[in-house]
């Protein structure tokens, strides 16, 4: 049985012995990835089930370009194909990580471990942070699988893309969808009914002001301003480029400079914004199970 | 940051001065407007001691709870665990405390064993610590080694409350705070839930306290009980000190006297009540 720990152990916590902290923290963070890991082995049939899901809304989107050909237009299919193709894994991606991120607190929620979860001596930070690792490393699996049944469906080649940058451009890109994730992950705390929900929201407000499916020349000048502030419209460029015209990392600065300085801003930002959310949560007796 | 001065031997394990808490009742008729679930209320527990809270669903017992355990906010007064207040120092506090309610509360797909590896990590501990102690605890608590593996939503409702005993024995905590841990409990998981409180303070040296409908077991188990009814702190000392001091010969005659209704009367309502108000 655990050595029992004496009141002054508690400053063992304090910042003054900030490496045994950090220690603690980082424990703390595996052990969200640990439990996400244990509930993923749990419903892994209703995983493959979703991904077939996506898979079928895949090729909804990506048939378009087909359709236009067969509608007498005239593009270059397989470039259209895949151009389709990386908006709807980008897109599926970032719902896998604001579901995540979301479900930090809706599904303890629900579950009814909340109050266990948050009078937990865990800063916030590391305890979204282990369901933020969860996520980009899961997304980065069911991606990766996506782009390759549907790119296999469509008999698509690949000979020059460089895979390796679009898949550091979508790592890059992931530190901003955290943040704004963690942005996300509040709305359940402040609304337990609705809450979840309107992280689609946010995921599709993002998404469609980033050229999903289209150059983001085509939207309204407001959009196209709103574009320049999404890390969305950078990774989507980048991975494109990298995929279809095989551009390296180095030519690519110009789409991870701003990835990585919306990064920068996005974590701090969406901790802050958690924190208030968690504060006014604490206030209004909104930290407890429903159900 | 600001350093932390060192805690005092002598720090009082719980110390709560006019503690209130209000919460926003939205009536379609009177509109919103706020409501007390605690009204300054003043308490102290030494480290090492047991103190039972009685009082009615709705009566606060809940919130004092979840106040303790940095869940909450106050609205007012201050109260501190062990010399650290709860809003400043919140971390510290969460370090020491942990907690059993009435719902065990667990991920139900997880097995007990999972379940206790992840809310062991959220204290520091390693996976070699947790596979070496795991086992043990739930041995303990007397959890049969063959289900360890299984689903929490194939087990009992008893066999999931000493699931969650094991989680609060794993952290050793110094302060246990218990919430109604045995309601709905049949009587011989009820008097395994009393041996473990028994062990915590005999072995563990907690201090424990316990929110309870159940007045044989605050008396058996508490030095001191508290009466709490609608927010208010009504009285706190001997069982016994008590009964005198209303001339009752139970607990339940006290608690009439001091409160003005048994038990059991109003439950229905306060229960509503609380919904509302605690919604």
């Amino acid at each position: 049985m655990r050595e029992k720990p004496s009141v002054s152990q508690a400053e063992a916590w304090h910042p003054r012995n900030s490496l045994l902290e950090l220690k603690h923290e980082l424990i703390g963070l595996a052990g969200v990835v640990e439990r996400n890991v244990y509930l993923t082995r749990r419903y892994i049939y209703w995983d493959l089930a979703f991904f077939v899901w996506t898979v079928a809304n895949t090729l909804t989107i990506v048939f378009i370009a087909k359709g236009i050909e067969a509608s007498g237009g005239e593009i270059d299919v397989d470039r259209a194909t895949t151009t389709l193709l990386i908006g709807a894994v980008v897109w599926a991606y970032l719902g896998i990580i604001f579901e995540f991120l979301t479900e930090t607190v809706a599904w303890e929620r629900w579950e009814g471990t909340i109050e266990y979860t948050f009078m937990a001596p865990l800063s916030r930070a590391m305890h979204l942070g282990g369901s933020g690792v969860f996520a980009v490393l899961y997304g980065l699996v069911r991606a990766i699988l996506l782009f390759a049944v549907v790119a296999a469906f469509f008999g698509l080649q690949f000979d020059d893309a460089n895979f390796a940058a679009a898949l550091v451009i979508l790592i890059v890109a992931s530190v901003s969808f955290f943040g704004i994730g963690m942005m996300t992950a509040v709305l359940p705390l402040i609304s337990p009914e609705k809450g979840a929900q309107l992280g689609f929201v946010a995921q599709g407000m993002l998404l469609v002001v980033s050229g999903v499916y289209y150059p983001v020349e085509v939207l309204p000048g407001w959009m196209q301003w709103l574009a320049t502030i999404s890390p969305a419209t950078y990774a989507l460029d980048g991975i494109r480029a990298s995929i279809l015209d095989g551009a390296s990392l180095g030519s690519l600065w110009h789409d991870i400079w701003p990835l990585l300085i919306i990064g920068a801003a996005c974590i701090p930002l969406g901790l802050a914004i958690f924190n208030r959310g968690e504060v006014y949560a604490k206030r209004h007796g909104k930290l407890k199970r429903s159900g | 940051m600001k350093e932390l001065s060192p805690v005092p031997p002598d720090a009082l394990a719980v110390e709560t001065h006019d503690l209130r808490k209000e919460f926003v009742r939205k009536d379609r008729d009177r509109g919103k407007r706020r409501v007390a679930a605690l009204e300054r209320v003043t308490l102290a527990i030494a480290r090492g001691e047991c103190v039972a809270i009685l009082g009615q669903n709705g009566s606060g017992k809940s919130t004092l709870v979840r106040l303790l355990s940095t869940l909450l906010l106050p609205d007012g007064g201050s109260a501190r665990v062990f010399g650290y207040d709860v809003v400043r120092e919140d971390k510290a506090v969460r370090r020491l405390v942990n907690r059993v309610s009435v719902e065990a509360s667990f991920f139900k797909k997880m097995s007990p064993s999972e379940n206790l590896h992840y809310a062991a990590r959220f204290y520091g501990m390693t996976p070699s610590e947790t596979s070496e102690q795991i086992p043990a605890i739930l041995e303990r608590v007397g959890f049969p080694p063959d289900r360890r593996t299984e689903p929490m939503e194939n087990l009992s409702r008893g066999m999931q409350q000493k699931v969650a005993l094991a989680r609060a024995l794993l952290t050793s905590p110094v302060l246990l705070l218990l919430d109604e841990p045995t309601t709905g409990l049949d009587p011989r998981s009820k008097l395994e839930v009393q041996d473990f409180v028994r062990e915590m303070r005999s072995v563990h040296d907690s201090t424990i306290l316990l929110c309870t409908h159940d007045l044989a077991e605050a008396e058996k188990l508490a030095e001191r009980v508290g009466i709490l009814d609608r927010g208010r702190l009504l009285a706190l000392e001997p069982a016994a000190d008590l009964k005198g001091r209303f001339g009752a010969d139970t607990l339940e005659e006290a608690f009439f006297a001091a409160t003005g209704r048994g038990f059991e009367d109003e439950e229905d309502e306060l229960d509503a009540e609380e919904r509302k108000v605690l919604a």
